[in-house]
């Protein structure tokens, strides 16, 4: 069909200048096993990022008795989120922007000096495909035995190994899956439920949402994913200058490409010789030879590919590989350019980085243990009482982000005569507030006072812990009439 | 199109998509199908609705529709809810049922229960009187104040709520203020004195007719409001003195009260309500701002039988401007 396509393309092009393809189908890709110094890299990298998701639910962190002992925690149902010494709060999700502000920055950062480095070792995506790839080699072969077991009518020996490979293919995404939600539970009394046949549903409904995804993303989508749905792929290529390492074709020294005998001469000819090893094992299925493309997520396969071949036929490695624009122009010229890190652009995106950083580090030093916010009653706005004051209501939420329980004494200024009177279950009164740890104590409190009517006054509620460490204070309005 | 058997594959030149053979006066239909995820989409729908119409009701028959086989409707869904609900405050209602007002205020649970609980309560009956905020009305007692006719306990709210205020109930709160005007107890002059004589115990000017003022008052209020006016909860009198007033404290407002008389009324709830309710509506009144603890002093007369001339001076002078 798509050649049918094709060749009427060519036939009415005169009548038809534009020929547009609107759709393109996805060609499945077979990357053929390579091994080399990047290889090398890529392993490690997904053992390292592996290894952290998986097993960081499991890490522990003592915080004391009155607080949860998972280092890494977001525990929507308190609304609190841990980071090993660092806790944060709903009130603190700034810091939530700050950590997405170094991110991004960070990977225009490292983009603007090594490319797209981030898609090509360590963005999930690519890290998920890998692993599902090398479970797909591991069971059906490499490149040749693969498409060759793809294209072959159904046996059962094809039935035996495709269904392995997709039985696998959802263990781990089960797997990976069931690990994104430990990191919202407590994750010893969650894989104890599984072994108790006592999921929660919703619990259930998220690990089969994220298995069906993950399953999805690295088993099909693949590549799809980082050309056509992936955002940062696209505008990654506008931190790219002419100082970036990209992988490059040396194309001086290539071209003019062809065969080559072994023994021949290479007078008079490139040092490629079109064996399209660096095409074979492409995971995104392009030519690097025809230059930087925007599939590229610059995993550097193709330069351990063509490296090897390099090796057996003696001649010098690095046909393809890291390189900038300016140096590779440089080398053609027969100078040398050095690398050149410290560039306008690296300047201010690591500004921005130390900007950002040292606000949020100054946030988190500063971090309030105790902090107090006042509601004014609104319905009614005061009352009116028999002795001639005037009454108004507050109610005081009193967030103790200790891991103590603590007991609070509060004041206020503003009214001389202001009486203050705290409704609540047993002995409270305005000088023994209890607030468990780590939670927000709520009190209604009345404010009398013989106050003039006239517009509503400032007043500030005080308030401080027994021991007089923790101070806060929140300025409120107290309404003598309806205006 | 002659034979359609003969027709081979026809290619439109200009798009390069295939035609399906259809030809109207030189139309030719191009074969652009559906595309097959669209194809997909609706073919799972098709199998969907297939199981939709087995399991849940679906076909209307006279009288209802055909049940389905999982035998849902949204009338059971809701009695499931509820039933989650019900059986959520359960917990704290075995507790609630047997808790006397002392267990209540020295629990924090079950205070919180019942404030949440006599919130909600009072917002569906008897927020149309006394306001969402029980901030009250012209005639309808604001409920935040210390003001109370009937008493500020949590026992007297607990009875005032039970059996009302002159309510068709035989335990209701009752008492009853005579139309001083109308009725003809009273002469206008001898109103307007004890009127000006009323406005002055809460810091107005005294006026000539004060002497016949203070008479009246003494002969015809005193026994219920008190020989200083400051109001007796047993005949829910109110205290005249203090700043706040229920039907307004502008001297019209007060003359027509004496003239008139006043007499609010709230049903007895403790014949719609049920016993926890009630609780709970006591609780959370109690803790608008005005309820009274057991040891309270009140600032309450008793009934006098004579009138002593120094206590009328001596008051008299308290709230010279």
């Amino acid at each position: 069909m798509s050649n049918q396509k094709q060749t009427q393309s060519t036939q009415t092009s005169t009548q038809n200048s534009q020929d547009i393809q609107y759709f393109a189908k996805q060609e499945k890709i077979y990357p053929k096993r390579v091994w080399g110094r990047y290889r090398k890299i890529k392993w490690l990298v997904m053992a390292i990022t592996l290894g952290i998701y998986y097993l960081t639910p499991f890490i522990r962190w003592d915080r004391g008795p009155n607080a949860p002992d998972q280092a890494v925690l977001i525990d929507l149902n308190n609304a609190k989120a841990y980071w090993f010494w660092i806790e944060i709060w709903p009130q603190e999700v700034y810091i939530l922007t700050g950590i997405l502000i170094l991110a991004a920055i960070g990977l225009f950062f490292v983009t603007s000096l090594f490319g797209r480095v981030w898609c090509g070792y360590t963005c999930p995506q690519t890290v998920w495909t890998d692993l599902f790839v090398w479970v797909e080699r591991i069971i059906q072969g490499d490149r040749n035995a693969r498409k060759k077991l793809h294209e072959s009518p159904w046996t059962f020996d094809k039935i035996k190994k495709i269904t392995l490979t997709h039985a696998i293919w959802l263990f781990i995404a089960w797997w990976t899956a069931g690990s994104f939600v430990l990191y919202f539970n407590d994750a010893p009394t969650l894989v104890r439920s599984f072994f108790e046949w006592d999921v929660s549903p919703v619990v259930l409904t998220f690990i089969g949402g994220l298995t069906f995804s993950t399953y999805l993303m690295a088993g099909f989508a693949r590549e799809q994913v980082c050309t056509f749905m992936c955002p940062y792929a696209r505008f990654q290529s506008a931190m790219f200058d002419r100082d970036t390492l990209i992988i490059s074709y040396d194309e001086q020294r290539g071209e003019q490409r062809g065969k080559h005998k072994k023994g021949e001469s290479w007078e008079g000819r490139g040092h490629c010789i079109d064996c399209t090893a660096c095409v074979q094992v492409c995971p995104m299925g392009i030519d690097i030879r025809n230059g930087l493309q925007m599939e590229c997520i610059a995993c550097g396969l193709c330069v351990d590919a063509c490296n090897n071949i390099m090796d057996k036929i003696d001649l010098p490695r690095g046909l393809i590989r890291y390189d900038t624009t300016n140096h590779m122009e440089a080398e053609v010229k027969g100078g040398d350019e050095k690398f050149k890190f410290i560039r306008p652009r690296t300047i201010y995106y690591l500004c921005v980085i130390v900007l950002v950083g040292c606000t949020m580090l100054y946030a988190l030093i500063n971090r309030a243990p105790l902090q107090l916010n006042v509601l004014h009653d609104r319905n009614p706005l005061f009352v009116q009482l028999s002795s001639g004051e005037i009454r108004n209501g507050y109610i005081l939420k009193i967030l103790n982000k200790t891991h103590d329980h603590l007991e609070y004494k509060i004041s206020l200024d503003g009214l001389d005569d202001a009486r203050i009177e705290v409704k609540a279950a047993g002995e409270a009164d305005k000088n023994k507030l209890h607030v468990p740890a780590d939670s927000v104590g709520s009190y209604h409190v009345y404010v009398s006072s013989f106050a003039e009517p006239g517009k509503p006054r400032e007043i500030t509620f005080n308030i401080q812990d027994q021991s007089g460490k923790y101070k806060d204070s929140y300025t409120s309005k107290f309404v003598t009439r309806n205006d | 199109m002659t034979d359609e058997k003969k027709h081979k594959k026809e290619v439109d030149k200009v798009t390069g998509v295939e035609t399906t053979g259809h030809e109207w006066d030189g139309l030719k239909e191009l074969n652009n199908p559906l595309p097959r995820w669209w194809l997909w989409v609706f073919f799972i729908c098709v199998i969907w609705s297939c199981w939709y119409f087995v399991v849940y009701p679906s076909w209307p028959v006279p009288g209802g529709a055909t049940e389905g086989s999982s035998g849902y409707t949204q009338f059971k869904e809701l009695r499931e809810s509820q039933n989650e609900i019900i059986a959520r405050q359960a917990r704290y209602l075995e507790r609630f049922e047997g808790a006397s007002f002392d267990d209540i205020m020295n629990d924090e649970e079950l205070y919180a229960f019942a404030i949440a609980g006599g919130s909600s309560a009072f917002k569906d009956n008897c927020a149309t009187c006394h306001g969402t905020g029980a901030a009250g009305a012209k005639g309808y007692p604001n409920l935040n104040d210390d003001d109370w006719l009937w008493g500020g306990k949590l026992e007297n709210i607990h009875q005032t709520i039970n059996y009302g205020i002159r309510a068709d109930n035989l335990d209701t709160r009752v008492s009853q203020m005579p139309s001083f005007g109308k009725d003809e107890l009273l002469k206008r002059e001898e109103i307007d004195a004890v009127v000006d004589y009323v406005l002055s115990l809460s810091g107005h000017k005294k006026k000539d007719s004060y002497d016949l003022g203070v008479k009246i008052f003494q002969e015809q209020c005193a026994s219920c409001h008190g020989e200083k006016g400051k109001g007796m909860r047993e005949f829910g009198a109110p205290n005249l003195t203090d700043k706040i007033w229920l039907y307004g404290g502008d001297r019209a407002t007060v003359f027509k009260t004496v003239y008139y008389a006043r007499a609010g009324m709230m049903p007895a709830w403790g014949e719609r309500l049920d016993e926890n309710t009630i609780k709970q509506l006591t609780v959370y009144l109690h803790q608008l701002g005005g309820g009274e603890s057991d040891e309270a002093v009140i600032d309450e007369e008793k009934v006098i039988e004579h009138v002593e001339p120094e206590t009328d001076t001596e008051y008299s002078n308290e709230h010279a401007e």
